[in-house]
């Protein structure tokens, strides 16, 4: 089909800056209380990736500026799903988030994507949402993780939007995110966290598959979460969490041939239930059909 | 016979009752036919009634088909002796006609002629009618018995001279038909207007939507089977890969189903709406694997049509490209100076919410594709399609098991179930133990998971019972296409036992792909047309019209023709225009067959050479189904061999394949010769046709013989399988039935066949054989229409096996190799292990043995003098071929080579066989020094490099003598890789064999075995499975490579399996003429 090709070889990375709101509930303003943030070191952890992004794999970066308004705005991942030339626009869980997706659409149309929206207020999608940490594609189909933020209305309006591939939902356990428990480690490889929970969605996804993945089991789940690009240069890239933030799992990583690995931490967003490829959409521009 | 045949299916009728009667009427009515004619039938069908009233009374209702054949056998047959009261002349026709069982239409004719019959005893009273129809048949046995008993040569000419012709028209269709019809009506002196009367009655006409939109209308006979119209739908294409295809209809419900090629169209569409479409059934899920380009255009448009609709959903960009590439497909480089593109661009229809947008992006595309040819661009367009999620996928509506709405759709994988777009669940094929349906209830038992203990069964709602069978048809039809080598036989039917019988009958998917590698013709050129779907027209012009180029090649008589020869093509054979010529007395003319309306360049050669013809009744797709035949054969020949001793016989392939090459190549003519002669020997005995075709170590000149049985054997083979299978039901000891066998071989169904075909119903290779269907439809039709529910186990159980069996398979595998035709038997035993018990199979395989070598005796003989007829030189070295025993074959399995004698090379005899060629062409291959290379008509000398995965009963195998092998010298080489110990128990387990396949390619053949055994050890019972897989080729085979390719598969099949035993068996065979 015109739109599949392996996954992971982007162009362009568009990420949101932290707002100085960053750990504070979207919406109320007030100071998480449970969990103490450290704003600065939040941001730079966030410079770290985007420096990465740029300068070690070569993407061109968009950076659109943080809005004090929108604290968990810096979560650009759950905002928009893009797959070749097209990008879903979702509509987040929270309220007070869906304000989040306008300087996203404005940014999808610049590039020249496709931008479909999702209509959450009227038709056969009332009630959908859907957010982008739930959504895992493979670069041949896509994984739904029905969570506490994404409902299946949400993934029947991705299916709608991305009709060439296979949408298939997936539960995931104990209120966490898809993308949380796994992600793409290469074309043909999902990193998964070890956990139960992301072992019974795993054999789910092995179940619902026609495709073939290698499995990277991760022992430490905050370690399942990377970002793998084929850059420009051809080039394996995988952005993944530290040995101080993971350190069982580093040696996994290194199983990984010819790969370049860029240890990247973000222990900050992850105290938010965030994870490195929250901060990041994903864009190829440079698709060509066949 | 021809009477037998129609009470059967009137028997049948009766059996079905309410839901026949009406029909028939209603169609009658339909055909324009006048009243009377439905009086008629109704007047026979209660002819018939009051037969059997008096032989079963009621009661016969509710005892299996297979026994009231059985009664209305035992009828007939004193009847038979009596002499004939009607016309002596119909007799005689009658006679004629026997040998060309094989015709589709076959058994509808005998019909037919009943009717006639019937017409003109009208006033007469039924038992007048029943004797006649009894009389008939005897003589058609007795015949059939005659020429079992070795008078090839009587049996040739009449067979040939007229059988031939009149079963190649009524291949041919309505025209055909027609004729047949009046010719049967001449010989019986009925009045031309009565019969023109029936020859209107019989015909229906069929209308076919063709994928590019067109209507293809051609007239079939009521009785004709959903095969029948599908072939001729093919050939109209022009079609060869016809596998993926099929014929849909809608049904009273207005739901498309499929027709099954297998039982008679008018039983299945049960209105008299004769209107079909023709449709991919199976899609490809690699359509880059097709062979040819008319093959993936025809695909194309289906796709386009699935796209267009919106069955095959997909995005934006998809859309556009795919339309791009239709556009470049169809109109071809885009012209910048086409005034106005996108008007006329969205006058197509690519999506089904097209848009401007849309076409202004199709447009962009296509621009990009200058340069691309359309098969380029239809290529481009099936890799774009193929990946969609959605390919191939049929959905179907159902409810879960709590009542929500859920898709379930069936495809290439498995089973997939969706809830609106969302895929929530996916049943692999792998994980289905047992797929069922009862009422409208559908389920399916899974595997247990690597957690689980107990498998679990899933069940679904559809919308009524109808909606649930039809499912589970198109289940158990994908999984055996696509997960199966070859298609498993059909549940025994049990005593009184409910449930559809239902299984895929036609060439899986693997069995297709070897036959279409083997798919040798120039390209058709055909006329991409959807643009001009409303300008074509319907006469029936042939399509495709051949390059010139590409029929002088093909007439030519090159390699490529011959190894298509060997590997069951008998079309190439035909075709070489050199037989002809040379030969051209020896033909008979049997071109009738060609009889379609629009001769294509098959047909046309065919028809230069028409002892070939008539062989092929369904004209250019016959060579196909051959090849399929042969492929059956060399499996069933694997089975044998490894049942035998476990030893493989690299050669057979190998030598079937040199014969028939070399035959083709160098006398086209004596290959002609020795198919006519055998031709009505192999319509007796199939056995003896699928035995030589099996036996690798004939030579050259038996080869040649084989081949040429081969392609008729096809349809009969089916028909003995059946046969067989029936024997072992009944009474395991082999019965004196051979006659019966052979006798039910031609046409006319005996009550035997019949009952075996209720039981066996699931012969894969049925759907290739006409009149093996027909008696399958009778039995079957009736059962499976009315059934609520039926079960399907995707995969065989292990412990089926029995351990007397394989004794039993080792002695007669000593005795001869013709016992080879039982493997085709064994096949579908095998596959159908669920049910069928494994003892089975060696009573088949006794009586098959003796009819075997009877019938070698005949062919060898009438090859002999064909031969003689045409070379004499070609004949003596025949002669001596056949007689000498086999050498070769036992030796080689057993790693005892023989020293080389006096053998005279490959190449020498080449030469010699380029003379007798007509065409004067030397063919490629005898240039070369490789032994596939070797001439026909010359000795067989035999240059063979075998690959041989040796089983652990080599050593068992014990010598075969037979009296046509031809003697072989050969040089061997055994390299074993690895040994393992695990084969020390193989020497006397009994097991059973579960599975056998062989798939051949023009210089690779691979046969898998799979032979299961069961211990009982201390109270436990220990099942074990081994696979055989031989691997046989010349010398340009890569050992490792195919090794390698072949563990794979096996492994995929049985991750659990272990390598025991790697051999390389490299073998020179050189023979002399003594």
């Amino acid at each position: 089909m015109a739109n599949m090709c392996p996954y992971g070889h982007f162009t362009h990375a568009v990420v949101r800056g932290i707002p100085e709101t960053f750990g504070k509930k979207a919406g109320d303003g007030q100071e998480n209380g449970e969990v103490s943030v450290d704003l600065a070191k939040a941001q730079r952890q966030f410079g770290c990736l985007t420096g990465a992004l740029r300068q070690k794999v070569g993407l061109q970066l968009i950076e659109i500026p943080p809005d004090p308004e929108l604290p968990e705005s810096w979560k650009i991942e759950d905002v928009a799903v893009i797959q070749g030339d097209t990008a879903l626009i979702t509509r987040p869980f929270k309220q007070q988030r869906q304000s989040e997706v306008e300087a996203v659409r404005r940014v999808m149309s610049e590039l020249n994507l496709t931008v479909v929206e999702m209509d959450g207020e009227q038709g056969d999608s009332v009630g959908a949402t859907l957010e982008g940490s739930d959504i895992l594609f493979t670069g041949r189909e896509f994984f739904v993780g029905i969570s506490s933020h994404t409902n299946r209305r949400g993934a029947e309006v991705l299916a709608d939007t991305f009709r060439d591939f296979a949408v298939s939902t997936v539960p995931v356990c104990d209120g966490a995110r898809l993308k949380n428990i796994c992600s793409m480690g290469g074309p043909n490889t999902i990193i998964f966290s070890n956990s139960d929970g992301a072992k019974k969605t795993l054999r789910m996804m092995e179940q619902l598959t026609d495709h073939h993945y290698d499995v990277l089991t991760v022992p430490e789940e905050s370690a399942a979460n990377c970002i793998y690009i084929k850059g420009p240069s051809k080039r394996d890239f995988l952005l993944h969490r530290p040995a101080d933030e993971c350190p069982d799992s580093v040696s996994a990583f290194q199983k990984l041939q010819d790969y370049t690995l860029l240890p990247t931490a973000c222990s900050e967003a992850s105290k938010l239930g965030a994870s490195l490829s929250s901060l990041c959409l994903l864009v190829n521009r440079k698709h060509t059909y066949f | 016979m021809t009477t037998e045949a129609g009470s059967e299916t009137e028997v049948k009728e009766k059996a079905e009752e309410s839901a026949a009667e009406p029909d028939q009427s209603e169609k009658a009515t339909e055909d324009s036919q006048e009243v009377a004619n439905a009086e008629v039938e109704e007047k026979e069908k209660a002819k018939v009634k009051e037969k059997e009233g008096k032989e079963g009374k009621g009661i016969s209702r509710y005892l299996p088909t297979w026994l009231k054949k059985q009664k209305s056998q035992s009828q007939t047959s004193p009847t038979k002796e009596a002499p004939p009261t009607e016309e002596p002349v119909s007799e005689v026709t009658q006679e004629e006609e026997g040998p060309a069982p094989e015709v589709n239409g076959h058994a509808e004719e005998v019909e037919e002629k009943e009717e006639v019959k019937s017409e003109q005893v009208k006033e007469n009273e039924a038992e007048t009618h029943s004797n006649a129809s009894a009389d008939t048949e005897p003589a058609k046995e007795e015949k059939v018995e005659e020429s079992a008993e070795k008078s090839p040569e009587e049996t040739k000419e009449t067979t040939e001279g007229e059988g031939a012709e009149e079963e190649t028209k009524e291949k041919e269709g309505a025209v055909e038909a027609e004729g047949e019809a009046g010719e049967g009506q001449t010989s019986i002196f009925q009045s031309p207007l009565r019969l023109v009367r029936k020859n209107k009655m019989k015909l229906v006409v069929c209308h076919v939507t063709l994928l590019d939109g067109t209507d293809f209308t051609c007239e079939v006979e009521k009785r004709a089977k959903g095969q029948y119209l599908f072939f001729k739908v093919c050939e109209h294409l022009n079609l060869l890969e016809k596998d993926y295809f099929g014929l849909t209809y809608k049904d009273n419900h207005d739901q498309k189903c499929w027709l099954d090629p297998t039982k008679e169209i008018k039983r299945q569409i049960r209105s008299n709406n004769w209107q079909f479409a023709f449709n991919v059934k199976f899609y490809p899920p690699d359509p880059s694997l097709l062979t040819e380009d008319i093959t993936r255009y025809l695909l194309c448009l289906q796709l386009r049509e699935d796209v267009a609709s919106g069955r095959l959903p997909c995005s934006f960009v998809t859309h556009a490209l795919l339309g791009s590439y239709t556009l470049q497909a169809e109109i071809g480089d885009y012209e910048p100076d086409q005034p106005r593109p996108l008007d006329f661009i969205s006058q197509l229809t690519f999506a089904p919410n097209q848009n401007k947008e849309m076409e202004e992006k199709i447009l962009e595309l296509y621009k990009s594709h200058r340069g691309m040819t359309p098969a380029q661009a239809d290529t481009q367009f099936l890799e774009n399609a193929k990946k969609l999620s959605m390919y191939g996928v049929d959905l179907h509506h159902a409810k879960d098991s709590e009542g929500v709405d859920i898709m379930l759709g069936v495809c290439a994988n498995g089973l997939l179930v969706y809830k609106d777009r969302l895929r929530i669940n996916r049943f692999a094929w792998p994980k289905i133990l047992k797929i069922s349906y009862k009422r409208n209830n559908f389920y399916i038992k899974i595997r247990p998971g690597e957690t689980e203990q107990f498998e679990s069964t899933v069940g679904f709602k559809l919308q009524n019972h109808r909606a649930a069978k039809r499912l589970w048809k198109v289940c158990v039809e994908n999984h055996s296409f696509f997960r199966l080598n070859a298609p498993e036989a059909p549940t025994k039917a049990r005593f009184l036992t409910l449930g559809s019988k239902f299984r895929y009958s036609g060439r899986t998917q693997a069995q297709t792909r070897m036959a279409s590698s083997l798919i040798d013709r120039p390209a058709p050129s055909f006329e991409r047309t959807s643009s001009k779907r409303i300008s074509r027209s319907l006469d029936g012009a042939p399509m495709i019209s051949i390059t010139e180029a590409g029929r002088e090649s093909a007439e030519n008589g090159r390699e490529p023709h011959l190894e298509l020869h060997s590997d069951s093509k008998v079309t190439v054979v035909d075709v070489s225009p050199g037989d002809a010529e040379a030969m051209p007395s020896q033909h008979s003319p049997g071109s009738s067959e060609l009889g379609p309306p629009q001769p294509n360049q098959w047909e046309k050669r065919l028809t230069s050479s028409p002892a070939t013809i008539r062989l092929q009744q369904q004209q250019v797709s016959l060579a196909e189904e051959i090849a399929s035949v042969l492929f059956s054969r060399h499996t069933d020949i694997g089975l044998y061999s490894t049942a035998k001793a476990a030893c493989i016989f690299p050669e057979p392939p190998l030598d079937a394949v040199k014969t028939t090459s070399s035959a083709a190549t160098s006398s086209s003519a004596a290959v002609c010769s020795f198919s006519a002669p055998q031709r009505p020997l192999a319509t007796l005995s199939t056995a003896l046709s699928a035995t030589e075709v099996s036996v690798p170590q004939t030579e050259a000149a038996t080869a040649d013989n084989t081949i040429s049985d081969t392609k008729e054997p096809a349809k009969t083979t089916e028909v003995e399988i059946e046969e067989t299978v029936v024997v072992q039901e009944i009474s395991r000891a082999p019965k004196p039935g051979l006659v019966t066998v052979a006798a039910s071989t031609p046409a006319a169904p005996s009550a035997e066949q019949e009952m075996r075909e209720q039981e066996v119903e699931v012969q894969e290779e049925a759907v290739v054989v006409e009149e093996a269907k027909p008696r399958k439809e009778e039995s079957i039709s009736s059962e499976s229409e009315s059934e609520e529910e039926a079960e399907y186990h995707p995969y065989l159980p292990v412990s089926i096996s029995h351990t007397q069996i394989p004794e039993e398979k080792e002695e007669e595998e000593e005795q001869e190799k013709q016992e080879e035709d039982k493997m085709p038997e064994l096949q579908v035993l095998a596959s159908d292990a669920s049910s069928l018990p494994a003892e089975v199979i060696q009573p088949a395989e006794e009586t098959r043995r003796e009819e075997a070598e009877s019938r070698k005796e005949d062919d060898t003989e009438t090859e002999m003098t064909a031969n003689a007829e045409e070379e004499k030189e070609f004949e003596r070295e025949t002669e001596e071929s056949t007689d000498d025993p086999m050498v070769t074959p036992d030796e080689a399995p057993n790693g005892l080579t023989l020293p080389e004698e006096g053998v005279t090379v490959m190449d020498a005899h080449a030469e010699e066989e380029e003379e007798p060629k007509m065409n004067g062409e030397p063919t490629l291959t005898e240039a070369e020094p490789l032994p596939q290379v070797i001439c026909c008509s010359e000795p067989p000398v035999v240059k063979t490099e075998m690959v041989t995965i040796s089983d652990t009963f080599a050593a068992q195998k014990t010598e075969i003598a037979t009296k046509e092998v031809p003697i072989v010298h050969t040089e061997t080489k055994t390299i074993t890789y690895e040994a393992a110990q695990l084969d020390g128990n193989g020497d006397g387990e009994p097991g059973v064999l579960m599975t056998a396949q062989t798939i051949t390619s023009e210089s690779l053949c691979t046969t898998t075995t799979t032979h299961i055994t069961k211990t009982l050890k201390g109270g436990l019972s220990e099942t074990r499975i081994e696979k055989r897989i031989v691997i046989t080729g010349d010398c340009d085979i890569d050992h490792d490579q195919a090794l390698a390719q072949a563990i794979k598969e096996a492994k995929e099949q049985h991750p659990d399996m272990s390598v025991t035993r790697v051999v390389v068996h490299k073998e020179t065979e050189l023979a002399e003429e003594d």
